[in-house]
């Protein structure tokens, strides 16, 4: 049977990076009971592959790790058992089942939500400027970034791969973003803000941002007209 | 989120932050409002070692049962931090509360081998408590140290309030309760430290004075005060099954070195073996029983979520019940994934047929630790590993499917000759001869590789090997060149290969091991031009050290290669640790003389340790 688990990763444990958070739900699985299933051999590894690794410093309502289980009690109970065994900071948030035939959530993921904020001490100047200014630069055909690869410097356009970039609401100094993640396309809101800080003609300083991710999404329509459907979204509850 | 001593910017400019947050899995939370004492454990060396270390997690789980006593953890900060925390002077904290260790009741530092003195002085430093124990305030923490190193407390001497000598489980208790009382009572630190220093197993340096003759050797080393003992005796846990172990081992995000559930299955050793302190101090052996073992083997195992559970003592083998803990932790691992290991069990056909079910062949490899080339200086440091017992057991392996052996010696070990030094060649040799004798060829699984390794010998106090003159840098590297150049000489030498230790870190650990209250101003000196972490390879600076002998005027060669006479007054002879000076000067003759000594179990040699009323001594075996 095929699990798909979404979780949350905050507060202090924005600060464990990818690995240690793989070695650690394979303690958590032990722990709550989940029946999970094993390799063969004679150092058993459990079947659990994650959907896309998370920056270290950034935080997250929308992680998503796939597993394999033997048989399993409903997600209610699931939840309770693993959130019993978490740390502070770690949540799991659903537990569904997917159909045999799902696909793995590393192989499909297409794009994700960021909630940006500023650190103390790094705000913009004037909030209000900052955030109308998202518009127009968002209006551009071209968002060009250079970026550094092993062979030198490349001129890249990240325009077609933010999807959406706007204030979160005009309560908050925070700054909403879904942009292409994944092995096909992969943009950091941090990219993003760094482009959007230099149309202002402006640094974005090291440890500026806050960033929290909010959801991940597989596309389920075509690479010209996509269709964002989140990961959860391809499993059910187990009553 | 939980407040934490050091900024995001910090945690995100250094190597694996995941060392200062604490918030892992069973880590204990409190409300540090609402206990009387708040105890700051420490291991002086990087979280990963330190996390890896078993005693530390037994007396975390039991302070921390006490609702008065609230224990956290706290370790040296890695080079990087260090820096940032002393440009931005902000102050060690424990990783629980992320409180600054400068307001704990108690600072308790484990201190597990010479080579970390100097991050003792690092805590101490970035807590911002004062070096010496007579210059500290009723603001500062009370420093306790303990741990094998507290055997011979000397050199760390002026930086402690108190050392506990021996295990921790039986007089923290009445420690804790003497340190309500006094406050309650409104006394001083000194009045604290004054009528601790009465409990059994604590010293407090600050009374003690010792005076020296000419030679430099003890003249008398006395308590300066009345009413303080002259002797401290050793603390120990007599029934074993009594004591509380760990039930929810804090398990670390991080890959730390002891990444698994750790069942120690018993105290002490029967061996007898003349270099080795633990084998010495920890003396008379005394088991756990099965069901105590099964219950925390159990609890641990689902409480940790942890993939692998190791046993740990000196000698499993030596485990009455060992065959049916096996048995049973092979019963609770099936289907759940989790790995047993088996560190220092003999070779014999059942420890093979253990490993065959519990690892795959092919991938690991035996490990024997004759720890001398020969039969004759095994008779010396009383091994009794005899080659005819390590050919059999390789024999047996070979046929198993293994292939690989790793095989353990020392170096510079008392009395040793030339052909004693070559024995190690011959004896690797001999095994990967075996090999081919023995597995016919289209059986082999490639070929045998015999992997030998040597460290060089450092004579530890309450040891019958405490009388040995050490050998020099030079000596040893020059006995490390012997044995290479004869393993050159080797037939299969291309399927042998050598590895020897450091030389220069073993000479300081000498003078460290038996050193005395006048080493100390060279662990300031050092610490203060910059040396720390010195048992990593990266940051060890010998000359650093050298030139802190000279400025303190202190001289190694007294502490490693000086006679000592049998009847000098050693540093550490006010500690009583069962073991009697007599026996072990018995057992330094019967070295010289080649003369091997019974076991516990086959007979009892009269080492004083029965005093404690329990343990092996006490069995009807003899
Ligand atoms: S008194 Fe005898 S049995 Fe007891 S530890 Fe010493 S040698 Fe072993």
């Amino acid at each position: 049977m095929k699990i798909r688990i979404k979780f949350a990763k905050e507060g202090t444990m924005k600060f464990i990076g990818h690995l240690d958070i793989m070695r650690y739900f394979q303690k958590v699985m032990r722990k709550a009971d989940v029946h999970i299933r094993y390799s063969e051999g004679f150092s058993p590894h459990q079947i659990m592959s994650f959907a896309s690794p998370l920056s270290v410093g950034a935080e997250s309502r929308g992680e998503y790790v796939d597993i394999e289980v033997l048989d399993t009690d409903s997600s209610a109970e699931m939840l309770k058992r693993i959130n019993e065994a978490m740390v502070d900071g770690m949540e799991a948030l659903s537990y569904k089942l997917l159909p045999d035939s799902a696909a793995n959530a590393m192989s499909i993921v297409a794009a994700a939500d960021y909630v940006v904020r500023f650190r103390e001490g790094h705000e913009p100047k004037d909030w209000h400027v900052f955030a109308a200014g998202l518009e127009e630069f968002l209006n551009q055909k071209e968002i060009l970034v250079t970026k550094k690869t092993k062979k030198g410097e490349r001129e890249m356009n990240i325009r077609p791969m933010i999807y959406a970039l706007s204030p979160v609401d005009s309560k908050e100094q925070a700054i909403f973003m879904k942009i292409a993640t994944g092995s096909a396309a992969n943009l950091k809101p941090d990219a993003v803000m760094q482009a959007y800080k230099k149309s202002l003609g402006e640094e974005l300083e090291p440890f500026a941002l806050l960033i929290t991710r909010m959801e991940v999404y597989a596309n389920t329509g075509s690479e010209d007209a996509p269709e964002f459907t989140a990961l959860e979204a391809f499993g059910d509850d187990i009553e | 989120m939980k407040k934490l001593a050091l900024r995001d910017e910090i945690l995100l400019s250094v190597q694996q932050p995941a060392r200062y947050l604490g918030n892992e899995m069973n880590a204990v939370m409190k409300d540090p409002q609402k206990v009387d004492i708040r105890f700051a454990m420490c291991f002086p060396d990087v979280y990963e070692i330190g996390m890896s270390h078993l005693g530390m997690q037994i007396l975390y789980a039991m302070f921390n049962q006490r609702e008065d006593v609230y224990c956290e953890r706290v370790f040296s900060p890695w080079t990087d931090l260090d820096q940032i925390m002393r440009q931005e002077h902000i102050p060690l904290f424990a990783l629980e509360s992320q409180d600054p260790i400068k307001d704990f009741d108690f600072l308790g530092i484990t201190i597990q081998y010479e080579m970390c003195y100097t991050n003792i002085l690092q805590v101490l430093d970035l807590s911002g408590i004062p070096f010496h124990a007579e210059d500290r305030t009723e603001e500062d923490p009370i420093v306790i140290g303990g741990g094998p190193c507290a055997y011979n407390p000397e050199p760390l001497a002026p930086f402690f309030d108190l050392f506990y000598i021996g295990e921790g489980e039986t007089q923290y208790g009445p420690l804790f309760n003497l340190y309500k009382e006094n406050r309650k009572k409104g006394g001083s630190r000194v009045d604290f430290l004054k009528e601790a220093a009465k409990l059994p197993g604590i010293y407090v340096p600050m009374f003690y004075d010792t005076a020296y003759h000419e030679d430099g050797t003890i003249a008398s080393f006395k308590p300066n005060l009345p009413g303080i003992p002259e002797t401290i005796k050793k603390e120990l846990v007599l029934e074993m099954d009594k004591a509380p172990y760990i039930e929810k081992p804090v398990v670390p995000f991080l890959k730390v070195t002891q990444d698994r559930v750790v069942l120690e299955i018993q105290r002490g050793c029967i061996r007898g073996c003349r270099f080795c302190q633990a084998g010495n101090v920890y003396r008379p052996l005394r088991e756990h029983s099965l069901e105590y073992l099964k219950h925390y083997a159990s609890e641990m195992l689902k409480n940790s979520g942890h993939e692998e559970i190791s046993l740990s003592s000196l000698s499993s083998s030596d485990y009455t019940y060992l065959k049916e803990l096996v048995t049973f932790l092979i019963e609770e691992a099936e289907g759940k994934g989790i790995n047993i290991s088996l560190p220092s069990l003999r070779i014999d056909a059942f420890s093979l047929d253990v490993m065959s079910k519990v690892q795959d062949v092919k991938k690991s490899s035996l490990t024997f630790a004759p720890e001398a080339g020969s039969q004759r200086l095994r008779d010396v440091i009383n091994k009794g590993l005899t080659e005819e017992v390590i050919l059999k057991g390789a024999a047996e392996a070979f046929h198993g499917g293994w292939n690989r052996v790793k095989l353990y010696f020392m170096l510079g070990l008392p009395t040793e000759t030339r052909e004693d030094m070559e024995g190690i060649a011959l004896l690797s040799e001999k095994v990967a001869e075996l090999y081919y004798d023995e597995v016919p060829k289209e059986q082999r699984n490639g070929k045998v590789q015999v992997v030998a390794s040597s460290s060089f010998f450092v004579p530890k106090p309450f040891t019958p090997f405490q009388w040995a003159t050490m050998c020099t840098k030079e000596e040893f590297l020059e006995r490390a060149y012997i044995v290479k150049d004869k393993f050159k000489e080797m037939l299969n030498r291309k399927s042998l290969k050598y590895n020897y230790h450091e030389a220069d870190l073993t000479v300081l650990e000498g003078v460290l091991a038996r050193g005395d209250r006048r080493v100390a101003p060279v662990l300031e000196e050092v610490y203060k031009k910059g040396a720390m972490f010195d048992s990593w390879g990266e940051y060890f600076n010998n000359d650093l050290w050298m030139v802190a002998f000279e400025t303190c005027g202190v001289d190694m060669d007294f502490y490693t290669v000086r006679e000592r006479s049998l009847d000098e007054v050693f540093p550490w002879d006010f500690i009583d640790a069962g073991v009697s000076k007599e026996f072990l000067k018995r057992e330094w003759l019967n070295a010289i003389n080649e003369k091997v000594t019974p076991n516990c179990r086959q007979k009892c040699s009269g080492c004083g340790a029965r005093v404690f009323g329990g343990g092996v001594c006490f069995e009807d075996k003899n």
